[in-house]
């Protein structure tokens, strides 16, 4: 019993030293540990602690299911007009398909193949009185959605690292759902609305044919739309009919910058290559006419143009704030979303709460250790004293361990390792108790000590594995905070068993060897 | 010897089996207890719940107008709006403003409009607001991982131990869940998802204790072959009783700082554990051991006899 095997001896000092290593960053201010290596960094807070912003996003996957369903219904339509074939019908079948009825048969058959070709992916039936219905398998669909919320996180993260916010954190989750983290942003209204907004920017031809109180009442050309204007100056049209047809998209420009023209804020734009190209055909074929540009359906402006523009960029000026100029320069670049998104669920903790809440807890911390130790020493003298070492080098176990994983400390969390001291002795209190039994027992010191290390080994262990599957359970359903609170009970268990067991019986170990007790204190 | 020893000199002789009849009708009692306050008073859930905006500031210069508040807070139009003034300055508010009719955007738009309304004169210490469809998926997450904790911790004890032992922690941890709810539903503290944390916390930590005392039934069930299961199951409680001080006494220490130190995020979560302290403590005690007496848990000996050996007792 009082023979440790070297390994052992050396394990427990090295686990030891790891633990006051990987732990010390904790203690050094945050100026001295950002210049340090990666590997050795302070244990990170949560928001709650630092101050900061939670953001839970939905991706409107209707939107995106809808979308793709009434793109297929204008491919069929242009495919079906090109062929001239006769055709009633044409739209949005249930929730995952698209229907069109061809009543002559030898039609229908010509022009099968071309309309297959539009998605094979989709199946295609057709039913005896010549309806035609291409509909989405579940997967299909699942498919097109799951590339849609991959592209809106690529787009929330381009837009949230253009507002130049330090380390945000953007994350999926589940199959609709984005998390956005924003340490530091006290105020998220502004990245908020930035990210409330499609920002699907296209140009369309304005339709003079009809007026828009001819719109208004209903006479809408077919393949044209009214559109309502952003403008809020007086004696500008508050609605347009515009085209249906997109000349170009935002989806070719390239670059854009908020500017001064005439003094007024506008924002400037570059097409690429093959837009610059598109645009300066359709200026040139369209000279004289009105070109609306149209933001998320509302008209921004609709400028005549006066000759073609072959440079391949441009100006949209409207009614804008040099602020309006900003955001929408940032959002033409960061990209368009393929669906609206909703924020879900926020929570923002200021700078100053979370360090009133570290202060705290720290406190707590403090006293509550304080506490632990003074409680051991009185009741076991000098085994608690023992005891005691073990549960600092548990502490410093665990804020290592959370250091090196990159575990999140967050205010449960810090109610978790106040826990864990109270439950850390335990495995201490297990053991000396058993010892004080087996001494009564009248058992010689060494087969004491041997027997109660032996026998309260098991308990510990079924105690704190039962502990730790509502730990585990804890960490799975929870959600934010709370999981960090499962974190550090956890790990902190684990720790503690590892001190408890190994690290306290080589302490008393070496006790007895060198101060010989006829008896135990106890 | 210290001072401990002095205290505990010798194996306690309580008869802990001996009193399961009045445990178990408090037990009972204070089961139906809450179910009457669960189906009366209900919870009162947090806006991680119930949804709705919670809003924590601090007013820039001087102690809060709260009265100037809540009236124009109240004349927005949002429904119930409850401010709280708290702290020893007066200068921190706490605002909630009920779950708003529709879906995510008019919260978003309640927000704002409390904001535009507030002005400049105050820093936001904390802003939360939560949809109405997060909320109630943290509802059902909130109740499943409760209802999966406590078969999880029997499943477990069932595998280390017998099927009784199962059995027994299942009804000690549904005891200790339970009035839990109760307490929160009685005292009308604000539930949300530092409660639920609050609730697995106490189920594991009663599960803990009971487990360490059925490890000595187990271990006694072998070494004293011929002891009645009513002598012995008493002897495990008295046997274990020491440690079932120590260990309460330290965390009870511990989360008595949390409490009165811990700030007021962590108040409700320190309180609740304060009192699951208790009840599991005492589910340990007087819930999942005496029932064991119910189950066959010796070969050989059965239950009369146990019962007979116990009225021959003095």
């Amino acid at each position: 019993m009082l023979q440790f095997p070297k390994w052992k001896i050396v394990m427990v000092l090295l686990v030891a030293l790891c633990g006051a290593i990987w732990s010390a960053p904790n203690l050094l201010p945050r100026e001295t540990t950002d210049r340090m290596p990666s590997w050795w960094q302070p244990v990170s807070l949560g928001l709650d602690l630092q101050g900061g912003s939670y953001l839970l996003l939905e991706v409107d996957t209707g939107y995106v299911k809808r979308e793709h369903l009434s793109n297929l219904v204008e491919a069929f339509r242009t495919t079906l007009r090109k062929e001239k074939v006769k055709y009633a019908d044409l739209g949005i079948n249930g929730q995952n398909g698209v229907k069109v009825r061809i009543a002559d048969e030898t039609e229908r058959e010509r022009v099968r193949p071309e309309l297959r070709k539009l998605d094979p992916e989709a199946q295609f039936d057709v039913s005896s009185d010549g309806l035609l219905t291409l509909t989405y398998g579940e997967p299909a669909m699942a498919k097109r959605i799951n590339q849609a919320v991959e592209q809106s996180i690529g787009i929330v993260r381009r837009r949230v690292d253009e507002l130049g916010t330090r380390e945000p954190s953007i994350q999926r989750q589940g199959t609709d759902r984005i998390i956005v983290q924003l340490p530091g942003v006290k105020n998220p209204e502004h990245i908020k609305s930035l990210l409330g907004k499609t920002a699907k920017l296209t140009f369309h031809m304005v339709d003079d044919t009809a007026s828009p109180e001819d719109a208004a009442r209903g006479r809408i050309p077919p393949g044209s739309m009214l559109l309502p204007s952003v403008e809020k100056e007086r004696g500008l049209p508050s609605q347009y009919v515009v085209r249906k047809r997109v000349e170009v998209g935002g989806d070719m420009l390239t670059d854009s910058q908020p500017t001064f023209q005439d003094g007024r804020p506008v924002v400037s734009f570059r097409f690429s290559v093959a837009g610059g190209k598109r645009f300066a055909e359709t200026t040139a074929a369209n000279a004289g006419k009105m070109l609306a540009i149209v933001l998320d359906d509302k008209v921004i402006s609709a400028p005549r143009i006066n000759e073609p523009i072959l440079g391949g960029s441009g100006i949209i000026s409207g009614s804008f704030s040099a602020q309006d100029a900003q955001d929408l320069s940032l959002l033409l670049r960061a990209g368009a979303l393929p669906a609206p998104l909703q924020v879900l669920e926020e929570r923002t903790v200021g700078p100053d709460l979370g360090a009133d809440s570290i202060r705290a807890g720290a406190i707590a911390s403090g006293v509550g250790l304080l506490l632990v130790v003074v409680f051991m020493v009185f009741i076991y003298g000098t085994l608690g004293a023992l005891a005691n070492v073990a549960l600092v080098l548990n502490l410093i176990i665990l804020l290592a361990l959370m250091s090196v994983l990159g575990a999140t400390l967050t205010l449960p969390g810090i109610a978790g390792i106040v826990l864990t001291m109270g439950m850390a002795v335990d495995a201490n209190v297990l053991i000396y108790e058993r010892m004080r039994e087996e001494q009564r027992a009248g058992r010689s010191l060494i087969s004491t000590v041997q027997v109660a290390f032996e026998r309260a080994f098991g308990t510990i262990l079924d105690a704190n594995l039962t502990t730790l599957a509502a730990a585990a359970l804890l960490f799975q359903f929870g959600s934010g905070p709370v999981r960090g609170f499962a974190v550090t009970l956890s790990l902190g268990l684990l720790s503690s068993m590892f001190t408890a067991i190994m690290v306290t019986r080589l302490m008393v170990a070496t006790w007895i060897r060198l101060r010989r007790p006829k008896t135990l204190p106890l | 010897m210290s001072f401990y020893a002095h205290l505990i000199a010798r194996t306690p002789k309580f008869d802990f089996v001996g009193k399961r009849i009045p445990a178990f009708v408090l037990t009972a009692a204070l089961i139906i207890g809450t179910f009457v306050s669960i189906a009366t008073r209900g919870f009162n859930f947090g806006i991680d719940f119930a949804g709705g905006i919670l809003v924590e500031v601090q007013s820039i210069d001087g102690p809060a107008n709260i009265a100037n508040m809540r009236d124009v807070l109240g004349n927005l139009g949002l429904g119930e709006v409850s401010l709280q003034q708290f702290g020893e300055s007066g200068r921190d508010v706490m605002v909630r403003v009920q779950k708003q009719d529709g879906d995510e955007k008019v919260q978003m738009a309640a927000l704002a409009k409390v904001k535009d309304t507030l002005g400049n004169g105050y820093e936001y210490r904390r802003v939360e607001i939560v949809g109405p469809k997060v909320g109630d998926e943290l509802k059902r997450d909130g109740v499943l991982a409760v209802i999966l904790a406590v078969l999880a911790i029997a499943a477990y004890v069932w595998f280390r131990f017998e099927w009784q032992f199962g059995a027994g922690a299942l009804i000690a941890t549904f005891h200790d869940v339970v009035l839990t709810f109760g307490f929160f539903s009685i005292t009308g503290m604000e539930f949300n998802l530092t409660s639920v944390a609050a609730i697995l916390t106490i189920a594991g930590y009663s599960i803990n204790d009971t487990v360490v005392i059925y490890d000595r039934v187990r271990e006694n069930l072998r070494k004293y072959k011929t002891l009645s299961l009513y002598d012995l199951l008493n002897l495990a409680v008295n046997e274990t009783l020491a440690r079932t001080f120590l260990t309460v006494a330290t965390v009870f220490v511990t989360v008595l700082a949390l409490l009165l130190l811990g700030g007021d995020v962590l108040h409700g979560f320190a309180a609740a554990m304060l009192w699951g302290l208790v009840v599991g403590t005492f589910s340990s005690m007087y819930v999942a051991i005496p029932v064991l007496i119910y189950f066959k848990i010796r070969v050989g000996k059965d239950r009369e006899e146990d019962e007979t050996a116990s009225q021959a007792m003095p």
